[in-house]
């Protein structure tokens, strides 16, 4: 290659000569202020596709700045190729980078906002007219499938709701034992597990657990049958998707999550006992009838009352993000990961709710 | 076409296992600078080939070499030929551009400018200008392939396998696609090996051809597709003439 009042292309240039080809036009760009820049490819042998397209941007780069560049010169052999790269017509103008401002971004992001909050208005209202539509009437609802689905969802999750849960009544009361033992109240640490495990702690590991585990897998299932299409085939056979799909996955966990969240509530108690026992020095029975006097009825349903809501929560969450995928692997993917944020926010804002409306109920 | 030899298969036997081959003591040559088809009816081991081609899988029996290569299969470091697969295998997860950008990315020096420069020509010359930022799923079936062959094409290699590039489009983009091909294969010198059922395609764009048999496991036929069509056999006539074998 060599340069002049213009630039000669000599011999084969190829892709392994791309580097070398690209540093020198462009500091022949730079060097050149106005005029003409020809690229002569009489002594060119071979051009590839990678150096043309060096070129065409090399006279794209000059014409912004109003320096006439021709390719000339090219044999029989290289013309098929300099005008299959367009190095024949005259330069496009560079499309600019499209800057959006940080107010349109944020504009954008709210946008997004509302109409994934739209669609879930829309989704949850389309199920409770299919709902009441089941109820007037014959709706194939694939019922058998709930076993199935109960089975998956909490006899599979058993073991690791157990180990969690006892491991969180544990914790619970390693950390409320230092401030016990100064006022030497360690009996107390039945009425601390006891409560807050049950009301709380029970309810919401178990959720999390639910929708890492269940909501996730709700979505993925869903999600395959909607990029495989057959969601769009089971419509197309009668069915309407939202009964058939979702009411079993709906009734599944709002039967699977009570029963988990007391299996949780009862190790987590447990787990605050093997604190007590042994390092608080609280006898087994005491710890038991401490637990008896501090721990209400009501303290075990409004948990048992939460852990439905959380359950109804995370189907119909995992579901409907199932039915709002697009794309292929990388859509089930997406509506996966958005699964277990949304349910993660709506079990903290429902836990919310439940608080204040017990706390009116003086509960 | 009568360019040397650029890939040799020599007595090449395919299938799953000894118990289930597809094909038994093939033998063919792909000339330089042609567009080579594989024909033959579903099932009948093309793909299998192809992959065997590229060095995926391996042969039963026999020997394949490509020139400049060797026995294809995995070696590591820059690939020489480029490889259309019949989806696009385009990565969901990047866009358009990112996806052409790879192997550029992974086996040039290349600054990043000069990168993004290639990327666009690459994908000007397919026709998918406007599509650098845009992902995969929200491309049709048509403009995958496309911008499969812009990434395939992406380390100018001098050798193209193609599966299929024109299943499953509509007849004016298939055609459009077999222009490319053609384009594409005589102005840059590439050599292609083609997979394809599409009579069109075969009789637009296909230089020579092997056609594959499953029932006698054989290469049942080979040579330019108008030679083919004139063919005494049978099966040979079914294929060419969109005849139900039993009629």
């Amino acid at each position: 290659m060599r340069t002049g009042a213009g630039l000669k292309l000599v011999g084969e240039l190829r892709m392994v000569h791309a580097t070398s080809v690209w540093r020198t036009l462009r500091s022949l760009a730079d060097e050149r202020a106005e005029g003409t820049l020809d690229i002569d490819l009489t002594d060119a042998v071979i051009v590839d596709g990678a150096i043309m397209s060096l070129l065409v941007e090399l006279r794209a780069t000059l014409s912004a700045r109003n320096i006439s560049s021709e390719i000339v010169g090219a044999s029989e052999r290289l013309k098929p190729i300099v005008h299959l790269y367009r190095g024949d017509e005259p330069p496009r103008p560079r499309a600019k980078p499209v800057q959006t401002r940080a107010i349109t971004r944020l504009g954008a992001a709210m946008q997004r906002l509302f109409e994934s909050l739209r669609r879930l208005m829309i989704f949850l209202g389309e199920t409770v007219a299919a709902v009441r539509g089941f109820f007037g009437g014959p709706a194939p609802v694939n019922w058998r499938e709930i076993p199935f689905l109960a089975s998956r969802a909490g006899a599979d999750g058993i073991p690791i709701v157990l180990l969690l849960n006892f491991l969180v009544g544990f914790v619970m009361a390693f950390q409320s034992a230092r401030q016990l033992k100064l006022y030497g109240a360690n009996i107390y640490v039945a009425d601390v597990v006891g409560i807050s495990v049950m009301r709380e702690l029970a309810p919401l590991m178990t959720a999390i657990i639910m929708s890492g585990r269940s909501g996730a897998a709700f979505a993925a299932e869903l999600g395959s049958m909607r990029v495989s299409e057959e969601i769009d085939a089971l419509k197309t056979m009668g069915f309407a998707p939202g009964p058939y799909l979702i009411l079993p996955r709906v009734v599944a966990l709002a039967l699977v999550a009570p029963v988990l969240t007391l299996l949780g509530g009862v190790v987590g108690v447990a787990g605050g006992a093997a604190v007590a026992v042994s390092s608080l020095g609280v006898s087994a029975r005491g710890y038991q009838a401490e637990l008896q006097t501090a721990l209400a009825p009501s303290d075990v349903w409004t948990g048992l009352v939460k852990s439905v809501a959380f359950g109804i929560a995370i189907a119909f969450i995992g579901c409907q993000q199932g039915f709002a995928t697009r794309g292929a692997a990388e859509g089930v993917g997406r509506s996966t990961t958005t699964t277990v944020v949304s349910c993660l926010f709506a079990i903290v804002v429902l836990d919310t709710l439940f608080t204040l409306f017990f706390q009116t109920l003086g509960k | 076409m009568t360019g040397r030899s650029i890939l040799h298969a020599s007595d090449v036997s395919i299938g799953w296992s000894r118990d289930e081959v597809l094909l038994e003591h093939a033998s063919f040559d792909v000339h330089e600078g042609e567009i080579f088809g594989i024909l033959g009816k579903s099932a009948c081991g093309k793909t299998t080939l192809l992959r065997i081609l590229i060095g995926l899988e391996q042969p039963l029996e026999g020997q394949i070499s490509i020139e400049g290569i060797g026995a294809p299969g995995f070696h590591p470091g820059r690939p020489s030929f480029g490889v259309m697969f019949q989806q696009g295998a385009l990565f969901g997860s990047m866009t358009v551009g990112q996806n052409v950008a790879l192997p550029l990315q992974r086996w040039t020096d290349l600054p990043s400018d000069a990168i993004r420069t290639m990327v666009e020509a690459k994908l000007a010359l397919v026709g998918l200008e406007g599509a650098v930022h845009q992902l995969p799923s929200t491309l049709s079936g048509g403009m995958r392939k496309r911008a499969a062959i812009a990434r395939a094409m992406a380390l100018e290699p001098s050798l193209l396998f193609l599966d299929e590039p024109s299943s499953g489009l509509d007849p004016v983009t298939s055609a459009e696609l077999d222009r490319l091909i053609t384009t594409l294969a005589r102005v840059l010198g590439l050599t292609v090996v083609l997979v394809t059922h599409e009579l069109g395609s075969i009789h637009n764009i296909v230089d020579r051809c092997v056609m594959l048999d499953r029932e006698s496991k054989s290469i049942l036929a080979s040579g330019a597709p108008r030679d083919l069509r004139s063919s005494p056999l049978a099966r040979v006539q079914h294929f060419f003439n969109r005849e139900p074998e039993a009629a």
